[in-house]
């Protein structure tokens, strides 16, 4: 498809855009959820994250397939330490995009709540049922959490630093339009 | 017993002796005529939007007198802790405990007592009797499937009954969880 200079192509955008909405929904849900009180909205609030959360672990596959069959456009010119450090910010996020949902669905599984997609379709459990490990993957999906949220505002400011300061065209590239 | 102690340390010493004997002794009585609980499990197993919870229930007791030559005179009487149900984690246990749920403080046990047992088919009785759940009582019929484990026998069965019927659980949960509770047991006892 043809697509306007420099840009990534619509598909790319799209699945960057759906996934933006969808992580920043699952953290927020996440850190709110932990300190409900127990009831039914704690219990839909849980399964809503879930559902997120493995919507982003195959929306982030589908991601990693695209990029390395479509060509993204040409760097812009920048520093080469600039290119360097958003090159491993990039690869940071999407190694932390594939590695949250996975830690969160283990975290479900040993806590022996199997996740159920969207309440339709059951995964299987790919660790056992194992108090002391849920507990520790708990804390782990908390740390990545935290982590997560860190790298995507210094991936914001980046973008937001590109667009006003350098005026440059890196935000342009993603835009929806 | 405090001051026997400090005072006559050989006497009281002789008094623990005794005393653990008789607690072995009745310890091993009851281990006798009653389940051996810690290879048994009672499990509840509920549906919230689909997703299916395993809780297991910690602490019950009981007995199953069972008489391999006439097993249509086996008795049951189990009684379950409810307060000690597992849902992962102890602050949940707590919240099932309270009034909206099991109510534990005013109704620390659920129990069954059998009243008549039916064979079957060899290895497959079918008890009825009455489900106490919350003060609530209800007559029941349960297949269970007879089987042995070394010198034991192996009682295993399930009923799926209403929470609602016990009153177990808010209306407003109603969203969230299915009104049927599936209770799985795997039971071991003596065999006379």
């Amino acid at each position: 498809m043809e697509q306007p200079a420099g840009k990534y192509d619509q598909g790319a955008r799209a699945l960057h855009w759906l996934s933006a909405v969808l992580v920043i929904g699952a953290l927020a849900a996440g850190w709110t959820m932990v300190g409900l009180p127990f009831s039914p909205l704690k219990v839909k609030a849980f399964n809503w994250h879930k559902w997120v959360g493995i919507t982003v672990l195959a929306l982030t596959l589908l991601r990693v397939v695209w990029r390395a069959t479509h060509t993204p456009p040409a760097p812009l010119p920048m520093p080469a330490w600039q290119r360097k450090v958003a090159h491993a910010l990039h690869g940071l996020l999407y190694l932390l995009l594939l590695a949250q949902p996975l830690v969160g669905w283990a975290d479900s599984s040993a806590a022996g709540i199997p996740v159920v997609w969207f309440g339709v379709l059951q995964l299987p459990d790919f660790v056992s049922q194992d108090k002391a490990l849920a507990e520790n993957l708990e804390h782990l999906h908390g740390l990545l959490g935290l982590l997560l949220a860190v790298l995507i505002a210094l991936h914001l400011l980046a973008a937001l630093k590109h667009h006003f300061i350098d005026r440059d065209g890196t935000l342009r590239r993603m835009l929806p339009h | 017993m405090i001051r026997t102690v400090t005072t006559q340390p050989a006497r009281a010493r002789a008094f623990a002796v005794v005393a653990l004997l008789v607690a072995g002794t009745a310890a091993a009585l009851a281990a006798d005529a009653g389940l051996d609980a810690a290879h048994s499990t009672i499990t509840a197993t509920f549906r919230q939007e689909n997703v299916p919870v395993d809780a297991p229930f910690r602490q019950f007791s009981g007995r199953i007198d069972y008489d391999a030559a006439h097993p249509e005179k086996t008795v049951a009487a189990i009684d379950v802790v409810t307060a000690s149900i597992d849902l992962g984690s102890p602050a949940y246990g707590s919240e099932l405990a309270k009034p909206g749920w099991f109510d534990s403080a005013k109704f620390p046990q659920a129990n069954f007592r059998s009243t008549a047992v039916r064979v079957l088919s060899p290895g497959r009785l079918e008890a009825t009797g009455t489900l106490t759940i919350k003060g609530r009582q209800l007559a029941i019929t349960v297949p269970i499937a007879v089987g042995a484990a070394g010198k034991q026998a192996v009682f295993d069965g399930s009923y799926v009954l209403s929470r609602k019927a016990f009153g177990i659980g808010d209306a407003d949960w109603d969203s969230v969880l299915d009104d049927k509770v599936t209770v799985k047991f795997h039971l071991l006892g003596p065999v006379r």
